[in-house]
């Protein structure tokens, strides 16, 4: 139990927030303020932007999945995996955020609590 | 191009509200996750709510408290949240076109709202019916997220500060990763690009400052710019 946080935080934390923030604003107002009359992204900043989601997102993904142990076995005798691999087959079929995460909870109670316990 | 009766609640303003609502499936426990990823990580209430309100941007904001909750130096923090933001430009520059006629007041608010739901719905919209007030519609479905989002990241901190750390109820934050991962991968490029980053970043992982995010991330986008090269 962590109990119900305190308010106010920290200047390390409040720092990240704002400087993302700002980060991400000017982002989003880039070509919205800028170029509000050209018809479609510039070929030389599409391009590589199109591979930010599935690089990004899989970056973010495989590390929470699976770590790197000294050999096979306990390498991929871990729940994290086994839950992962089930919710990316329900991804795939349903493209459903909640079916996605209920799939995955449920197979790593199963192991963590019943199978590897 | 405005609404029918020039009030509130017009038309266009209530069908971007009604068509956002079967995305709020995903949207719900995507806000409740970062809420409890947050609590866990030891932010703070304000500061769960800060990050919602001014960064808005659900992937980053998972990525932030990850690494704020791991220690890592700031710099890399903002670095790889804004890697994951930089796909922002990419809508900004689609529906740039759309917005380009209204007072740059009104397109800083609009630009605030973006966000890959409201950025989808929208541009399908005014490809399909040109008759609509595009800020209106717009609104009714950006607002609503932003909305829903706020409310679902403070439900998450009071939700995750009573769930028993042995839940790890912190691993939703991978599976909605996950369910936004898998859709990504649409082509043969995307995949290896998705592939290649995420491999990396699993043996890069006890890169020193927390950077084996960073340098997955990289290695996957330039893997597949070379694939989609290869493949002309």
């Amino acid at each position: 139990m962590t109990g119900l946080p305190g308010f106010v935080g920290s200047p390390r934390v409040w720092i990240a927030i704002v400087v993302i923030g700002i980060a991400t604003y000017s982002f989003r107002l880039s070509f919205i303020h800028l170029f509000g009359r050209i018809d479609e992204v510039p070929e030389r900043i599409g391009r590589p932007l199109k591979y930010v989601p599935p690089a990004v997102l899989a970056a973010l993904v495989f590390p929470d999945l699976v770590t790197i142990r000294p050999g096979v076995v306990a390498t991929l005798a871990d729940e994290r995996l086994i839950a992962g691999v089930a919710a990316g087959a329900v991804a795939w079929r349903t493209e459903n955020v909640f079916a996605t995460i209920t799939v995955g909870m449920v197979v790593l109670w199963l192991f963590r609590f019943v199978v590897f316990a | 191009m405005t609404g029918m009766n020039g009030g509130v609640l017009d038309e266009d303003l209530i069908a971007g509200m009604r068509d956002v609502t079967p995305l709020m499936l995903g949207i719900v426990p995507f806000a409740l996750v970062a809420g409890i990823a947050a609590v866990d990580a030891g932010l703070t209430l304000a500061e769960a709510v800060g990050l919602s309100v001014i960064v808005f941007a659900g992937a980053s904001q998972l990525a932030a408290i990850d690494l704020l909750g791991s220690n890592a130096p700031l710099a890399v923090v903002i670095g790889t949240a804004a890697v994951i933001n930089l796909r922002m430009v990419m809508y900004s520059a689609s529906i740039a076109p759309y917005f380009a006629d209204y007072a740059r007041r009104t397109r800083a608010a609009l630009a605030y709202l973006l966000t890959d739901q409201a950025y989808a719905l929208s541009v399908a919209e005014y490809q399909r019916n040109d008759d609509r007030s595009r800020w209106r519609y717009y609104l009714g479905a950006a607002a609503s997220l932003w909305v829903v989002w706020q409310i679902g990241t403070v439900v998450g901190v009071v939700v995750g500060a009573g769930v028993p750390d042995a839940w790890g109820l912190t691993f939703a934050v991978p599976l909605v990763f996950l369910a936004l991962l898998v859709p990504a991968m649409k082509d043969r490029p995307t995949t290896i690009a998705g592939i290649v980053g995420g491999t990396v970043a699993v043996v890069a992982a006890g890169l020193p400052l927390n950077l084996g995010l960073l340098v997955g991330a990289v290695s996957g986008i330039v893997v597949g710019l070379l694939t989609e090269a290869m493949g002309r």
